[in-house]
């Protein structure tokens, strides 16, 4: 059984004059540290990708930068899923024996390192380039065009929507590191400038520089690895069957099977948040809550420290903010913090599972983890 | 070499909405393909559509990705449900909401004739 037994961070936000591989670097050395071991230790590499270094070999680059002579090691790439799918593949290459110790790496200067057009015009080729990308689709406009969908069939509002900014805001406001910290109203998010409606700025993540490291190990203390699933039932929204069954739904029951867990057994929730659409469509398509009725339950606090499913408790990619694929990773960093008795002021009494989720592209990529305490 | 998205593209610029087909097993296709994705055949046609369909969902876009986009903001990018049974992007008339009927015209934007839907 594969453990995390360690997780790092740079803090998110603006890091004027690092590179990737100086955030990748800080990143792995704090993992290291909360893990209690060396460069030595290390026997395996999985980093993730860059737009600002796109490189062939990131993992090899990272490895001769780093200092570690791994036995195995190479990149993902599955967008915003990548950080579930570089833990997923950690774990299965520890319970195959083919290492024992797995350093997880994602870090971009995302924010610093390039133009805000630069990074929109990067991110939209997740579209597709002959048939989506040439009506000038943005990746807010691939969400806001599902969020329109998910409005009409669902009776999700606007304002409902906002709940998920206003709670992330307030979660990140009780983290270190985290990139977007001052109080928002629901009033707040309806009045910011509209990006690509029903989607306005505070219904879009920031852009961050940062990075988040892991340890994964065939034996220590933290969180156990309990269960593992994907599902890819599409890359573009066009070509989506149905745009309110995207396989985030298969995903988790593949994941919650092998960990033999039912979601009752949830009790901690660290879901992917690129905009407040995607968090209210990923919760009701799994089932923590019903369909068009997530909402509801952040505004009587389930997801709030006190509440049955305290949800990303650092503040999510909405707040803590989104560096790529450390942005992913900081969801299994937290849950793994608070699994682990690691979280600080942040602490939450007796959590002992955690469910956490990744999705990639358009709802496209689906990477669901089951995490026990150990 | 003529890609099968220069054919697409070729036929808005004339005026017509084109798809392909399987003439095997009748699948139709969302993006074009030399094969047919659902069973395989290599026997896929090319047919013109009528043009008309139903907006599945809708989007306004006020953040455009680049230049070439800023003088169209606020732009409407839509799905749209064409009467043959396949799901496209494209552009809209402003105030289109979801469910409504439209019918596709074509303006010419950054070297491509763009389809663009209306309410029919």
């Amino acid at each position: 059984m594969a453990h995390i037994v360690g997780a790092g961070d740079t803090g998110f936000g603006r890091h004027e004059g690092r590179s990737t591989i100086d955030l990748m670097t800080a990143a792995a050395a704090a993992a290291l540290a909360d893990a209690g071991l060396g460069r030595g230790d290390i026997d395996g590499l999985v980093c993730g990708y860059s737009t600002t270094h796109p490189h062939l070999m990131l993992a090899t680059v990272f490895a001769e930068h780093f200092g570690i002579d791994p036995v195995y090691a190479h990149a993902v790439q599955a967008g915003g899923a990548t950080g579930c799918a570089m833990t997923m593949l950690a774990a299965r290459l520890v319970d195959a024996g083919q290492c024992r110790r797995i350093l997880v790496v994602g870090a971009e200067n995302r924010a610093t390192g390039q133009s805000r057009d630069s990074s929109v015009q990067t991110l939209a080729q997740v579209g597709h380039p002959d048939f989506e990308v040439p009506y000038g689709a943005t990746i807010p406009a691939y969400y806001a065009l599902l969020a329109s969908r998910y409005m009409h069939v669902h009776g999700v509002t606007e304002a409902d929507l906002a709940e998920f900014a206003v709670l992330m805001r307030r979660h990140a406001a009780a983290c270190p590191g985290a990139h977007q910290t001052a109080p928002i109203t629901v009033a707040d998010v309806l009045a910011s400038k509209p990006i690509a409606a029903p989607l306005k700025l505070l219904d879009c993540c920031p852009i961050s520089d940062g990075g988040v490291a892991l340890v994964v190990a065939a034996e220590g203390e933290g969180a156990h690895i309990a269960g593992m699933g994907q599902a890819h039932r599409h890359q573009h929204i066009t070509h989506a069957a149905d745009l309110t069954e995207t396989g985030a739904a298969l995903a988790a029951e593949r994941a919650l099977d092998e960990a033999w867990a039912g979601m009752d057994d949830i009790d901690y929730l660290a879901i992917y948040d690129s905009f407040t659409i995607t968090l209210t469509m990923l919760l009701e398509e799994i089932g923590f809550a019903p369909r068009g009725g997530a909402a509801a339950m952040a505004r009587d606090g389930a997801f709030g420290p006190g509440g049955a499913l305290p949800l990303n408790t650092h503040g999510g990619l909405l707040a803590f903010g989104h560096c790529g694929v450390g942005g992913g990773m900081a969801h299994i960093a937290e849950a793994y913090r608070q699994l682990a008795g690691k979280a600080g002021a942040r602490q939450l009494p007796g959590r002992t599972t955690a469910f956490v989720h990744g999705d990639g592209g358009v709802m496209s990529s689906h990477v669901s983890l089951v995490l026990r305490a150990d | 070499m003529t890609t099968l998205a220069d054919h697409y593209w070729a036929g808005c610029a004339a005026g017509e909405l084109r798809y392909r087909a399987c003439t095997a097993c009748g699948a139709r296709q969302t993006f074009p393909r030399a094969f047919c994705p659902a069973c395989g055949s290599e026997a896929v046609e090319w047919r013109r559509a009528a043009g008309t369909g139903t907006v599945h969902a809708a989007a306004i876009v006020t953040r455009a990705p680049s230049d070439a986009f800023r003088p169209l903001v606020p732009y409407a990018i839509l799905l749209v449900d064409l009467d043959e049974g396949i799901r496209m992007m494209a552009h809209g008339a402003p105030g289109l909401t979801i469910g409504q009927r439209v019918a596709v015209t074509f303006h010419l934007h950054d070297g491509r004739h763009l389809p663009r839907f209306v309410p029919l």
